[in-house]
């Protein structure tokens, strides 16, 4: 997979939770990334935050490190 | 089996609760108040002789042949057109009547030729039948001062109109305004020389004839006859079964002659269409025995090797071996499977189940990724189901019509045919659409409001809309208080109506001005029942599951949902896109839209199957072709979809598939994705099979066999083959038994069953003990999720822009006549109509370009370029290109990017950045796609056996 493609859509994700409130933002990212991406894509992006996780938006990186 | 003949009452059926008790003939009759005395005794069976009038039409009382006597009334009225009263007498035979009508009888036939043993219609011409029934002998004016008539207009590739036969009745012309709503056909000139006209006298081919057919099904002669009747002769027997077009399912019957089909009849009884149909289904079933079908399974070691044909047995045994190997050297995950919304409810369940329990993964994916993904994860989260609210009788009952993104005249045409009827009535019409479509002003239809907004838009004119409805205070506390959240309710209705979402705001972003969204939105919450109808043009987005929810959002906010007239109805694509959505086909979810993850509903499945199944969602299809070109993902079963031509970046969908090692098509055709595969397994059209269908408003149908499968094997068949190689039984022995097993899965089809199709004709979903019959209209006591859920739709823009290299914005759609990649309508004579994708421009980027009509011009984007011929037009904005994707030699996702909707992945289709410019013909790229194309469908000759 194309980390930097996993990256856009993580944030894309995010970006549809900009007017709720941190919380409720980490935690609706987070569960649309377990409902709805396959393992090895979530794998990826877990992969890509514990190499420094370069291009995640703060939410986003959030969300990612609940993953792992 | 013999012809299903379907009753004429005459004139239209009568919806009225108070009725009226007469007599006809002297025996006591009881029908509703309205009805006509033609009607009312066709119920009690006594068949008045007609000829201008039929039950698809109102009453026109010209043919002068259904006189009947009234006690107590003077003269012989026309019942077509004679109402029925309380206590009425009526004789429908008395010498006088006889008189009368073989006098009219007399001076038809007088004036129409005596050729009934040649002529095409006969034993289907009512002319013919009511000369029989008047008792017609003798014409005393004689048969030979016969009025000169034009000639024949053979233009249509379908009908002929042949106007020394017509006899004037103006049912084409009835037919053509009240069951199309077209208004093509008019009757020129007068007395004699009165004849049925195409437009201004033109050929039917060049008139705005959208060939329909309705005039020929009314047609009571052979002035408008089918070619085919023609070629082959009349019918001898019947089977009802429905269109694999659209998402309308309408309902034919299928007539024949053996196992040749002679015509489609749309079926009166059919609750999709009404005994309405377009050019498309009624028309356009010719592919089925086109010479480009392939009929036997083919083989080859790689994709630039010649197809090779082999048996069943070695095919199915090739597919096996390879998956199985492949996952031995890539593991479990390495393979998946597309299912197709062309295909049936049974089809579909079957490859999701052989990927789920067969391939041991969740790697299943079907092309409504590609168009109404976000409507099921949309309806899903603010109402809890994945499905549009209404049937279409709901339109009947609207006051305001609400279009956003969607050309239904084009995409949807017998349902617009019945919207187009209610507007004609009185309904009020709001279109949100960049496109000047043709609702937007047709024939007696013109748009109330048309919010003409720049691509990519949408979220924020409706917020726009939801500010107006909010702060003006238009929105239905009641309503909203007892069936939806009211803390999440308010907490939206802050958000709509901060400043930013007003319309001033929002006026600089979309292009439309505010006043008009501001008429639009108070006409939607104060119209009366107003019901929102969308389409792709809502879903094709980087925000298409948030627009979907912002639609949720406007109809719960006005009370807009749960009984007939209103609610949020996406109108699906293709015929089974509902069923395929419904049959489990993403990868995330179980028939039923259940999560795989939720343990209860896995262990009824594997309970059932006995295979364990995944709990992780799998690959959706641009995931896998991206694993693809990583090496994670190594083989593909695509079950009737052609995703090189259908889907977003060809260039990278080329790069996905030729990175698979075992890439095998199900299709009727060598389609484009063919030429990236290794095994080609030959498909079955709908008339070759049995299964069922489930269209747009949730009605599930049945498609029922009428000749057997050329290739030997349904599709259903050939999924089981793959499961028995790959060690997974299935021992299905008719697709009714899959559809048992549906029912037995899941709860929302647990009343549906063959039998019970056969018995109601249709069945909408939810089935269950509590609707044994089915249900038009959902939420009416509460929604499925319990609480309806507000959510918050912020627009966040496309980052799809455009700038100096590419400052237009090109949107895609389809055409009327043609059908999606085409794969089924390009091999049929609808391409009389559309031979060739073409690019709407507007005149001032023409202008500025040096384009003019027709030139070939280079359509270029930061993805691809292709060429194509331009076409000058003010349908689209300034700044604002439109196309087709119904060939392959244009392919136009080429040019569109792999942006996508952020919750469903579902390509951003409406908004690509792109720049047009004059050009000298092909591109270099699609001269070298041809050629690979032709080469890749070389079928090496079969070697002669030995002596």
């Amino acid at each position: 997979m194309s980390t930097s493609n996993l990256v856009y859509m993580a944030n894309q994700i995010g970006k549809f939770f900009v007017s709720e409130d941190r919380d409720t933002a980490v935690d609706g990212i987070a569960e649309h990334l377990r409902l709805f991406w396959d393992p090895r894509m979530r794998s990826e992006i877990v992969a890509h935050l514990r190499a420094g996780g370069e291009g995640l938006d703060p939410p986003v990186r959030a969300a990612v490190a609940r993953l792992s | 089996m013999s012809l299903v003949h379907e009753i004429d009452y005459g004139t239209p059926r009568i919806d009225s609760a108070t009725t009226v008790t007469l007599t006809i003939d002297g025996r006591a009759v009881t029908v509703p108040e309205g009805t006509s005395v033609m009607r009312a005794a066709m119920e009690m069976g006594t068949e008045i002789p007609k000829l201008c009038s039929t039950d698809m039409l109102d009453s026109f009382g010209s043919c002068r042949l259904c006189l009947v006597e009234i006690e107590g009334r003077n003269g012989t009225p026309s019942s077509c057109t004679t109402p029925v009263a309380e206590g009425m007498a009526v004789k429908t035979q008395t010498d006088r009547l006889k008189r009368l009508r073989r006098g009219v009888m007399e001076l038809y036939i007088s004036d129409h030729p005596l050729d009934c043993l040649t002529c095409a219609a006969n034993g289907d011409c009512e002319l013919q039948t009511q000369a029989g029934a008047v008792g017609l002998r003798d014409v005393r004016y004689g048969y030979d001062n016969k009025h000169p008539a034009p000639p024949k207009d053979e233009s249509n590739p379908y009908f002929t109109y042949d106007p020394e036969k017509c006899i004037v009745c103006s049912r084409c012309v009835r037919a053509c305004e009240e069951v199309q709503g077209t208004f093509a056909l008019t009757i020129a000139g007068r007395g004699f020389g009165s004849v049925v006209s195409a437009g201004m006298a033109e050929e039917f081919l060049a008139s705005e004839c959208v060939s329909c057919g309705a005039c020929v099904q009314a047609c009571p002669t052979a002035t408008l006859t089918e070619k085919s009747i023609i070629d082959i002769g009349q019918p001898e027997h019947s089977v009802v079964t429905t269109c694999a077009y659209c998402g309308v399912g309408c309902a034919f019957k299928a007539e024949m002659r053996g196992d040749e089909v002679v015509r489609m009849v749309p079926y009166k009884d059919g609750k999709a269409n009404r005994g309405h149909s377009c050019v498309k289904g009624r028309f356009a079933w010719g592919y089925t025995n086109h010479g480009d079908r392939i009929l036997n399974p083919m083989i080859r070691e790689r994709i630039s090797d010649p197809w090779r044909e082999v048996s069943w047995d070695e095919a199915i045994g090739r597919v096996a071996s390879e998956f199985k190997r492949i996952q031995g050297a890539y593991g479990r995950g390495a393979i998946g499977g597309i299912t197709s919304s062309r295909c049936t409810n049974e089809e579909t369940f079957l490859v999701q189940k052989l990927v789920r329990a067969g391939f041991g993964n969740n790697n299943v994916d079907t092309c409504a990724r590609v168009c109404h993904s976000p409507t099921g994860y949309g309806l899903k989260t603010t109402f809890g189901t994945s499905a549009g609210t209404q049937d279409f009788d709901s339109v009947e009952h609207t006051d305001v019509v609400v279009v956003i993104g969607a050309n239904p005249t084009d995409g949807h045409p017998v349902f617009a045919s019945r919207m187009k009827k209610r507007l004609r009535d009185g309904a009020k019409l709001i279109v949100v659409d960049p496109r000047r479509i043709d609702l937007v002003r047709m024939p007696h239809v013109e748009a109330d409001y048309h919010l003409a907004l720049k691509p990519g838009t949408n979220v924020a004119v409706l917020d726009a809309m939801a500010h107006v409805i909010v702060t003006e205070g238009l929105f239905d506390e009641a309503f909203v208080r007892e069936r939806c959240d009211w803390d999440e309710f308010q907490e939206w209705a802050a958000f709509v109506a901060d400043p930013r979402n007003s319309p001033e705001e929002v006026e600089t972003v979309c292009g439309v001005p505010a006043e008009t969204i501001r008429g639009a939105a108070r006409l939607y919450a104060t119209g009366g029942n107003a019901a929102i109808y969308y389409g792709l043009g809502v879903t094709e987005h980087s925000q298409g599951s948030t627009t979907v929810m912002a639609v949720a959002n406007l109809a719960m906010a006005t009370g807009n949902i749960g009984r007939p007239g209103v609610g949020v109805n996406p109108l699906r694509g293709q015929n089974n896109v509902q069923g395929a959505c419904d049959m489990g086909s993403f990868p995330h979810e179980l028939p039923g839209y259940r999560h795989i993850s939720e343990d209860a509903t896995r262990t009824i499945f594997e309970s059932l199957w006995g295979a364990p199944l995944d709990r992780e969602p799998g690959l959706r299809i641009p995931n896998m072709l991206d694993a693809a070109v990583e090496g994670s993902f190594r083989g593909l079963y695509i079950q009737g979809e052609d995703i090189l031509q259908s889907d977003p970046n060809t260039h990278h969908v080329a790069a996905g598939l030729a990175a698979m090692e075992c890439v095998v098509v199900q299709d009727l055709f060598l389609n484009e994705t063919a030429n990236y595969a290794h095994v080609f397994l030959p498909g079955s059209t709908f008339l070759e099979k049995d299964g069922t269908f489930t269209n747009a408003e949730r009605r599930i149908q049945p498609v029922r066999k009428v000749m057997e499968s050329r290739s030997g094997m349904e599709d259903w068949q050939i999924t089981m083959a793959i499961a028995n190689a790959m060690g997974f039984p299935m021992t299905y022995d008719h697709p009714s038994e899959i559809m048992d097993e549906v029912a037995a899965l899941t709860p929302s089809f647990a009343g549906v069953s063959f039998d019970k199709l056969d018995r109601l004709g249709s069945i909408q979903w939810p089935c269950d003990e509590a609707a044994p019959e089915g249900t038009p209209v959902m939420h009416i006591d509460g929604f499925v999720r319990g609480k309806g859920r507000f959510v918050i739709t912020e627009y966040i823009p496309t980052d799809e822009r455009t700038g100096p290299r590419f400052p237009l914005l090109l949107t895609t759609g389809r055409i009327l006549s043609q059908y999606n990649v085409g794969a089924q309508t390009r091999r049929t004579a609808n391409a009389a109509w559309h031979q060739e994708d073409r690019l709407e421009i507007h005149p001032h980027d023409a202008e500025q370009r040096g384009i003019v009509e027709g030139d070939w011009v280079k359509l270029a984007s930061r993805t691809g370029e292709t060429t194509l011929r331009a076409t000058l037009t003010e349908r689209v904005a300034p700044g604002v290109v439109y196309t087709t994707f119904h060939h392959p030699d244009t392919q136009a996702n080429v040019v569109t990017t792999e942006f996508s909707d952020w919750a469903t992945n579902c390509p951003e289709y409406k908004v690509t950045a792109v720049q047009v410019a004059p050009s000298n013909g092909p591109s270099d790229w699609q001269r070298e796609y041809e050629a690979q194309a032709r080469a890749s469908r070389r079928i090496a000759p079969v070697a002669e056996p030995a002596e």
